[in-house]
């Protein structure tokens, strides 16, 4: 995703309440967040709830919107706190807050030592391969999952990942090496299944 | 973790998503490079690791958003005089 204002779309129009280039901001911005809805929801109903909530409350924020963040940093911390409220809503038992800033790297040592890099793009992108890459995702912690989408998905940056969450750089960076340790666990269990034998080590 | 002048695995694992990112600092860059060169199992989790975000980030993973999902969300904001062919 363009993390700037895109070349052809002005603020100002969009400040003062300029229709037609609200409408083209929803059809820069509206994929991306739909995704991150779907990541963080699971459905797709409720992550069409999650862009509806987005625009709606960027429509009524869009005149106090004052540049300290790009305009996309902005609308996902929209996303990201409208999608929150609703994980909150439905699961109350979650805790977002559950990695605090811990540089203990005990529990994320590795313990699938095999190297399946060099699988075939075929076999590591099959239907089934991207079934386990999504289960696995769907599968990290909300609080993880969240930087991960934001980071290594949608390609914000740690600066950008931190204003978006409210959270600190490092933190940021913590729950991101610790979403992508979990996850390259899990890929690695699924993978190396699919090693031809000679390969294994 | 300790202040061994050798980078152990341990000390690589604190620094992989940083390493990865290009976001170290060169001389730890360094000592972690040299640590790789001489560790296979480190290797083995760096190459996982890079190849993990490389397939979570392909663009197949990243489905657009379906056009009776769009045309909602335009009445939903008022927009449906705007609501014209997505333009590409």
């Amino acid at each position: 995703m363009d993390k700037t204002m895109p070349n052809d779309m002005s603020l100002e129009a969009l400040i003062a309440g300029d229709r037609a280039e609200f409408a083209r901001l929803v059809d820069e911005y509206s994929s991306p967040i739909y995704r991150l809805g779907l990541r963080m929801l699971g459905n797709p109903q409720d992550a069409e709830d999650v862009l509806q909530n987005t625009f709606l409350n960027a429509l009524t924020h869009i005149q106090n919107f004052e540049g300290r963040s790009s305009l996309a940093t902005w609308l996902y911390r929209i996303a990201v706190n409208e999608a929150l409220m609703l994980i909150r809503k439905k699961k109350p038992e979650v805790n977002l807050e559950d990695v605090e800033a811990e540089d203990d790297t005990d529990d994320l040592r590795p313990t699938q030592i095999v190297d399946w890099s060099a699988l075939p793009e075929e076999e590591l992108l099959s239907e089934e391969g991207k079934k386990a890459l999504d289960a696995a995702v769907a599968q990290l912690p909300e609080s993880l999952r969240i930087v991960f989408l934001l980071r290594d998905v949608e390609g914000l940056s740690i600066k950008e990942t931190a204003e978006a969450l409210n959270l600190t750089e490092t933190n940021v960076k913590t729950r991101l090496l610790r979403a992508r340790m979990v996850l390259r666990e899990q890929l690695s269990a699924y993978y190396s299944e699919r090693l031809p034998a000679r390969s294994e080590k | 973790m300790t202040d061994h002048p050798h980078t152990t695995c341990e000390e690589l694992l604190g620094s992989l998503s940083a390493y990865i990112d290009g976001d170290l600092d060169p001389q730890l860059c360094q000592e972690l490079e040299k640590h790789l060169a001489e560790c296979d199992n480190c290797r083995i989790v760096l190459n996982t690791t890079k190849r993990t975000i490389d397939l979570v980030q392909t663009p197949l993973e990243k489905p657009d958003l379906p056009e009776d999902v769009r045309e909602r969300l335009f009445k939903r904001l008022n927009l449906d005089h705007y609501l014209t062919p997505k333009p590409k």
